[in-house]
């Protein structure tokens, strides 16, 4: 508990710490048309732009490769052996955010597969119907009512917002690759673990590339929704006001110019 | 009128059922006929990209309401664009949609569609159909904004994993259309697509 509470206590210095820097660049950022989610767009552009760098360069090459020198049976297993790492995070996660019936199969999850899917190389609980419930500390934060704060561009690390930057410290906390003694070891499953991720996002990132007109912007809004929905808030439902439709023609004004009422049929 | 009766041609279905579908059974029946095409097309499954749009065309586009797609994407810009113009705009944003998803059908091959029951009043012209594609790896959330018409209930939005697709590119055409006007952001579009032909005829030599 007290490491627990440390790790907190860390997360939100470090948080804050963040903040502050951020602030000050703000000066620089702040332009008139701002966008109220990204008021450090112009900071967090440069990031971006660091991070495409990196990928091209480096770290989507590496992906593509192991992508094409390992066997399947092999990649899926990596990926289940980190999953199953990951399933212990979203345990606590679970029980931090007070869902029964998500910790219980998380729980499940991780005992049938680190013992008869043999130390999470296969994924055996899925086949038994247990679902996976992906739980963060951003998401538990979120989930108390923490708001998401600021868009924010890390490096190396991509995307994220102000509250799951502070809870970036805490999750690594709870990574268990981070708990191995071995730094030979640790670094190892580190990179291996990146270059898994990375591999399994090809096929996303080649449909961000073809979908997007800005690619920033686009995986900005993307993302924000993304983590909006995971912690149960989407931005539509029954109680959401009607939207105005602007392919209707403007109510009192029948006649507006282009307000077509039948779509034009190919 | 037209489509509504060449649809009901094509699904060999009387008339009066397809206006009463219920939004979950037209979106359930649907994603059916989707799947099975795709198992049985070997060229859109390949991902090519213009059996893909015919495909579409033939089999989505009568379901979709895509001028209010459109329209709400573009925003309060979409009044002031000529007809021409907004006909445009359907056309290079279709493109670049089914650009975007054609390589992705292929990986429904094996998979299946459950359609959550539907929470809705009984006068609701607006409903959200909620489904998950189930195969391998984690289930993927696959939903649907649909309004109801004088031809049956159509879809105007949807949402992959929890991502409003018409919210996403809100602020890119917004961007393009003040820099650029609606003009530029038509150009934009036309220009990525003819593009994206190009990469993906690369592709294919690989």
């Amino acid at each position: 508990m007290t490491l627990f509470s440390k790790a907190i206590a860390a997360a939100w210095f470090r948080g804050s710490l963040a903040g502050l820097v951020l602030l000050v660049l703000q000066g620089c950022a702040t332009a008139p048309n701002t966008n109220p989610r990204d008021p450090w767009e112009s900071f967090n552009r440069q990031v971006h732009g660091f991070n495409e760098g990196l990928d091209e360069a480096f770290v989507k090459p590496v992906a593509i490769a192991y992508q094409d020198v390992t066997p399947d049976l092999l990649r899926t297993g990596v990926s289940n052996f980190f999953g199953n790492l990951s399933d212990v995070w979203s345990l606590v996660n679970n029980v931090l955010q007070l869902k029964p019936k998500e910790s219980v199969e998380t729980f499940a999850r991780v005992g049938v597969n680190t013992t008869i899917g043999l130390a999470g190389l296969f994924d055996v609980a899925t086949d038994f119907n247990l679902e996976k419930y992906n739980e963060d500390f951003g998401q538990t934060l979120g989930r108390w009512g923490v708001p998401t704060g600021p868009y924010l561009v890390l490096p190396l690390m991509g995307p994220s917002t102000l509250r799951d930057t502070a809870a970036l410290p805490v999750n690594w906390r709870g990574n268990l690759i981070g708990g191995v003694d071995d730094s030979v070891v640790r670094y190892s499953l580190t990179a291996l673990r990146v270059v898994d991720l990375r591999a399994g996002l090809l096929r996303t990132s080649r449909m961000i590339d073809s979908a997007a007109l800005d690619k920033y912007s686009f995986t900005r809004d993307a993302y924000l929704q993304r983590r909006r929905s995971l912690i149960g808030l989407n931005i539509f439902d029954s109680n959401s006001p009607p939207e105005e439709r602007f392919d209707l023609p403007e109510p009192g004004n029948q006649n507006a110019p282009g307000g077509t009422s039948k779509p034009p049929q190919p | 009128m037209a489509t509504a009766l060449g649809l009901t041609l094509n699904l060999t279905l009387p008339l009066a059922r397809a206006a009463e579908e219920a939004p979950d059974e037209l979106i359930r029946r649907l994603s059916m006929e989707v799947l099975s095409t795709i198992k049985a097309d070997k060229d859109v499954q390949s991902g090519d990209v213009r059996k893909v749009i015919t495909f579409v065309d033939s089999m989505i586009m009568p379901k979709v309401n895509f001028s209010r797609m459109t329209a709400s994407a573009i925003g309060r810009s979409w009044r002031q664009a000529s007809p021409e113009q907004q006909k445009r705009l359907q056309d290079e944003f279709k493109n670049l949609l089914v650009r975007t998803y054609a390589g992705a059908l292929s990986q429904l091959q094996d998979q299946t569609i459950n359609v959550k029951p539907l929470r809705a009043q009984a006068g609701d012209t607006e409903v959200i159909v909620r489904t998950e594609v189930l195969g391998r790896g984690d289930p993927i959330q696959l939903d649907y904004r649909m309004e109801k018409t004088a031809g049956g209930w159509k879809i105007y939005d949807l949402n992959v994993l929890g991502v409003w697709l018409v919210e996403t590119y809100r602020t890119q055409f917004a961007q393009e259309i003040s820099a650029r006007g609606i003009d530029g952001l038509i150009a934009t579009l036309a220009l990525r697509n003819k593009n994206g032909a190009m990469t993906s005829a690369g592709q294919k030599k690989n």
